[in-house]
């Protein structure tokens, strides 16, 4: 299973905080995962997650979109910080 | 038992996220207790502003990442400790409801010289700005808007 989380603005467009879901070769990487998971939404997935300024999580560090993903990993899509 | 004088206090953990309120006078003393050879703190405190972008801010809402927000702030501090030789290093942040005049959050740092404290503070600063997963929603006349990443901020932490 891969745990996948979505925070703030994203949380809200997308209308789902976490998704759990089985692992499989379509997640390899998280650009996979990420055109995997707008494959199974509707379109507005597609378009949301394309968005250039989306920051991307493996396992709570800030990745890139090639950076691999495996069984068991946590995945986080969120917008730019405004923290502070 | 006599107290040692250079007895530096209970080992404090160096971030906090939290919804409650913090005292500025408490943390101090906190840092300032580390040990007899501390011979600057600097702080920082950042405020809910009442306007943002022309609008009048009633009141916002901080969303974090439990866990890698944590782990973020604890590598921003390590990294600080690497540039500068610091005796003591404290983030509080809070997240949930906030008013403006609100403290939102505090960078405290403690060290033998003055130039080390004052530098990392502002790094630390500079870098949880850009790096620490925060939002902040605020409510402005009748609705809610995520305020936007700032150009400025990324240059701002650009220069360390």
């Amino acid at each position: 299973m891969i745990k996948v989380l979505f925070f703030a603005k994203l949380r809200e467009q997308l209308g789902i905080n976490h998704l759990s879901l089985e692992y499989t070769e379509d997640m390899v990487s998280v650009a996979s995962l990420q055109r995997s998971l707008a494959e199974s939404k509707d379109s507005d997935w597609t378009a949301i997650l394309a968005d250039q300024n989306i920051i991307r999580a493996v396992n709570q560090v800030v990745v890139d979109l090639d950076h691999p993903v495996r069984d068991g990993d946590e995945v986080a899509f969120f917008p730019p910080v405004t923290g502070g | 038992m006599p107290e040692h004088p250079s007895k530096s206090a209970e080992e404090l953990p160096d971030v906090l996220v939290t919804n409650a309120d913090f005292d500025i006078a408490i943390l101090h003393s906190e840092l300032a207790a580390q040990g007899s050879d501390v011979g600057a703190v600097a702080t920082f405190v950042g405020l809910v502003r009442d306007i943002n972008q022309g609008d009048t801010v009633f009141a916002m809402e901080l969303e974090s990442y439990p866990g890698m927000t944590e782990r973020s702030i604890q590598a921003i501090i390590d990294e600080a400790r690497g540039r500068w030789v610091l005796s003591a290093v404290r983030v509080v942040h809070r997240i949930g409801k906030l008013l403006p005049g609100d403290q939102i959050v505090y960078v405290g740092v403690a060290s033998l010289h003055r130039g080390e404290a004052f530098a990392a503070c502002e790094f630390i600063m500079d870098y949880l700005k850009t790096r620490a997963p925060f939002w902040k929603k605020e409510s402005i006349a009748g609705q809610e808007r995520w305020v936007e990443s700032r150009q400025t901020d990324e240059e701002a932490a650009k220069r360390w």
